[in-house]
């Protein structure tokens, strides 16, 4: 069955006419040619296809199109303003945090969001109850341990994420 | 010596060509190339381990709206060469394991075609099977040789009667488990053919490599067959040799001339068509004498391949050359199962291969009541003990003096369950090794205009640094600044470059890149004009008959258990590494730190379980195929020497992306033995066996 949905990506508008079966990883990939978020397993078990969806991240791979109309989208590739990376993205460029880049944009997108929930004061497994959230390198990669990357580059991704936290941090320098 | 490139831009730190790209998500994988007009393809596989399919009713998916065609072995384009049983895809009604493809449908849209192809019914005889992998069966057999061409055995004196003889022994079976690549960009290709011949888009560690082998298989030029793979998201050796997803894409668009014709496993897929690294039986034997010198050496293997296809591991050459020793014997020993193909995995033979001789290491210097650094010192060799020939430079014990240091491993108290915190906290060292490798053929060209050089070779980067690396050699033998390089990698439409595999790029591509500058430099000097072009092919380098060349390292891991519980993590690997001259520190350490987490991950979770009713893999995707999270590996550092070699090619480099996965696992295995006291030699180290 067929039908049409809207969706805002990367602040483009799209009209598009969709398979009620399909995810929004496919259709971000296959109709629209938004090829950043990447298809690792399709079961929401690695994380390289992680957007930003109306803020938040999600797994694309397990949200159904169909049941998205309307929806706002980022993606990795939308991260980015012309050529200029977002923190996040410049940060994993300095510290080498990924090698084959396949599960990258995942990784980045996962970042950034995870970055809003610490800042909202979300705990996460390994918070100490009642304790704020400081984000400590354990807590970094409990937080980012739904992005699996096969290279293991998870040190410098945790180093990439620690200093992007820490830049966001500070106080804007003249 | 080889003659040596002056190093300006070698060395430093250049931040990846494609770092931009990546981090956006546009560099561009092999299905993401925007080809038109496309068909999807989705594969139906055997349900059986063994037999012949008798029956097949494709009605019904063929008359799903929507698709193309439904290919099966009665109807699909025959192949030119079947002789690889791997590739001989739809050819003949066998089975010969469970996954196989038996039939495939090609439809409009993904998800059209994944319907159809769950509507095709078919029908086996089924015959009896064996998929179970048994060091005492009488059916193993020694292979003519091992991966790729070593001597599937070797003997030096007596080594049972020393054994028996030696004041200290040590006979101890170890298992690595089986173990799937998983790379996180799925295998895929697209295929097109038209009146030119066969286009690919392929994910894929050698362009030239799958140009060869579709050639081959298609009866065609190889001239016409094009390969492209700019980008490979992983790879880890199962992308270095093609497998049938790639014959089927090719077979698909044969039979839909002018579509490109769209094949990507899915992860599950990948468990049984994408080659893995076999399960091994190590029976090792150390002899020694009571200050630990090594009078007898066994390695004994037993690995499994498959009935249709032999690949038989290694796993007993870094036995050969780690140690000198009064006696050794190396042996492999294979059972042909009806299961999936296996094939390379990061460092093939070497991986595996040391797990048992470096834990029989830990336990001999416990027997011995020695420091296992010191015992490893002790049993140094003064030449290669395989082929005779002194090394062309072997700084293990350095990589082990610095590894203690940097460590802190001079305070350890040797005995066994240390608690600190409520944990139970372990440190273990093992040695790495791996062989520098070369094969013949890469070529190089160099062209000059609008003062750039652009260098183009068909080679890969699968996250290697391959395209920042290359261009650094290319400007220093060039003598230029590495602004001025450009590359082009990645495509068939550039020279022949030989597969990455065997951590041989840097030397095979590099070596092809420094004859093309120097040819370059000698025909146009330092001011070329516009269209100067030259082009070199990697030599020979003869000082390989006269030296044995390998890298080394020492791993160490700090383990931590819970005596309650036994749940065991790795708080800390540091490796120290030996591997000439690094090219890029920036791109060598994450090679380093990713091959010791892959390690990690070796150690502590990866198990792929074989049915040997179903033969096939149960713990199919990632949910259950455990690979490490960021949260497992909290500290993963790499250092390395300042180690000169001359020999081994012109860059002074020895290949460094599988050396880091080589002793990880012993080294976690010896600290989880320091922190627990109980010896875990079956792999992987979880819980129930450290509370056993």
């Amino acid at each position: 069955m067929e039908t049409q949905i809207g969706l805002r990506v990367d602040g483009t508008r799209h009209t598009v006419r969709i398979d009620t079966r399909e995810t929004l990883l496919d259709v971000l990939r296959e109709r629209l040619g938004n090829t950043s978020p990447k298809k690792g397993c399709d079961h929401g078990q690695c994380g390289a296809c992680t957007v930003l969806l109306d803020g938040r991240r999600v797994t694309t791979c397990l949200a159904l199109a169909v049941s998205h109309d309307g929806a706002e989208l980022t993606t990795a590739a939308g991260l980015a303003s012309g050529a200029q990376l977002h923190p996040v993205q410049q940060a994993f460029v300095t510290h080498d945090a990924f090698q084959c880049g396949y599960c990258t944009p995942g990784q980045v997108c996962s970042a950034v969001g995870m970055l809003d929930e610490a800042s909202r004061g979300w705990p996460s497994a390994c918070t100490e109850p009642g304790e704020l959230v400081r984000l400590s390198d354990a807590e970094i990669a409990e937080r980012m341990s739904g992005n699996l990357c096969r290279c293991g580059a998870y040190v410098n991704i945790v180093a990439a994420i620690r200093q992007a936290a820490v830049d966001a941090d500070a106080p804007d320098t003249p | 010596m080889t003659e040596p490139v002056t190093v300006r831009s070698i060395g430093t730190d250049l931040v990846r060509r494609d770092a931009w790209a990546k981090v956006t998500g546009t560099a561009p994988y092999a299905v993401e190339h925007p080809v038109r007009p496309r068909a999807y393809l989705y594969p139906v596989q055997a349900t059986v381990p063994r037999g012949t399919v008798t029956a097949m009713d494709t009605a019904a998916a063929e008359a799903v709206d929507g698709v193309l065609a439904v290919l099966t072995h009665r109807n699909a384009p025959r192949l030119a060469d079947t002789s690889d049983a791997e590739l001989a895809v739809l050819q003949s009604p066998a089975v010969g394991f469970a996954g196989q493809f038996v039939a495939a449908v090609v439809a409009e849209h993904p998800e059209i075609a994944r319907q159809a192809a769950g509507l095709v019914r078919v029908e086996y005889d089924r015959m009896a099977h064996d998929a179970q992998l048994d060091p005492d069966s009488s059916e193993l057999y020694a292979p003519d040789s091992v991966n790729p061409s070593y001597p599937t055995d070797t003997l030096d004196g007596d080594p049972d009667a020393a054994l028996a003889a030696a004041a200290v022994q040590v006979r101890q079976t170890y298992r690595t488990a089986m173990y799937h690549n998983n790379p996180m960009e799925p295998h895929a290709s697209y295929a097109h053919w038209d009146s030119d011949g066969l286009t690919v888009y392929d994910s894929t560690q050698g362009v030239h490599v799958v140009r060869s082998v579709l050639a081959r298989t298609f009866g065609i030029d190889a001239e016409r067959v094009r390969v492209i793979c700019p980008y490979v998201g992983g790879g880890f050796g199962s992308k270095g040799t093609v497998h049938a997803h790639a014959v089927l894409a090719a077979l698909a668009a044969r039979a839909l001339p002018g579509r490109w014709v769209r094949v990507v496993l899915t992860r599950q897929q990948m468990f049984c068509l994408a080659g893995y690294r076999t399960p091994t039986i190590q029976r090792v034997g150390l002899g020694a004498d009571r200050s630990g010198r090594l009078t007898a050496l066994t390695m004994d293997v037993v690995e499994q391949t498959s009935r249709i296809k032999e690949f038989a591991e290694q796993s007993g050459m870094p036995a050969r050359t780690m140690y000198a020793a009064g006696t050794r014997r190396t042996t492999h020993r294979l059972a042909a199962l009806d299961v999936p193909v296996p094939s390379w995995m990061r460092a093939p033979g070497e991986c595996p291969g040391m797990f048992g001789p470096e834990v029989a290491m830990d336990e001999l210097a416990v027997a011995c009541d020695l420091d296992p650094i010191e015992l490893r010192i002790r049993n140094e060799p003064d030449r290669d003990p395989d082929s005779g020939l002194p090394f062309s430079s072997r700084n293990l014990v350095g990589c082990l003096r610095e590894g203690a240091d940097r460590f802190g491993w001079h305070d350890r108290d040797p005995r066994p369950r240390r608690m600190v915190d409520g944990w139970l906290v372990g440190s273990g060292v093992a040695a790495s090794t791996y062989p520098v490798n070369q094969m013949p053929g890469a070529t190089a060209t160099i062209r000059y205009a609008d003062e750039h050089y652009t260098v183009s070779i068909g080679a890969a980067d699968l996250g290697t640094g391959a395209w920042t690396i290359l261009g650094q050699i290319a400007a220093d033998a060039l003598q230029v600044p590495v602004e001025q390089v450009r590359m082009r990698i990645g495509d068939t439409a550039f020279p022949y470059a030989s597969v990455a595999g065997g951590s041989s790029g840097t030397t095979c591509w590099g070596g092809a890149i420094v004859a093309a500058a120097r040819a370059f430099r000698s025909r146009y000097g330092d001011r070329p004009g516009d269209g100067a072009e030259a082009e070199g092919t990697l030599p020979d380098n003869p000082e390989r008959k006269h030296w044995a060349m390998h890298a080394f390292g020492a791993q160490f891991a700090e383990v931590r258990v819970r005596p309650d519980s036994g749940e065991i993590r790795v708080a800390r690997l540091l490796g120290v590494f030996a591997c000439g001259r690094i090219v890029n520190p920036r791109t060598a350490r994450s090679q380093f730190v990713g091959g010791m987490t892959m390690g990690l991950s070796m150690a502590l979770h990866e198990d792929s379980v074989l049915d040997p009713r179903s033969g096939r893999v149960v713990n199919h995707d990632l949910a259950q195929y455990h690979i490490a999270s960021c949260a497992d590996a909290p500290s993963v550092q790499a250092y390395w020497l300042d180690e000169h070699d001359p020999y081994v090619n012109p860059m002074g480099s020895k290949g460094i992306g599988e050396i880091g996965i080589v002793g990880t696992a012993a080294a976690v295995a010896n600290a989880a033995w320091h922190a627990t006291g109980v010896r875990v030699r079956e792999l992987p180290i979880t819980c129930d066996k450290l509370l056993g």
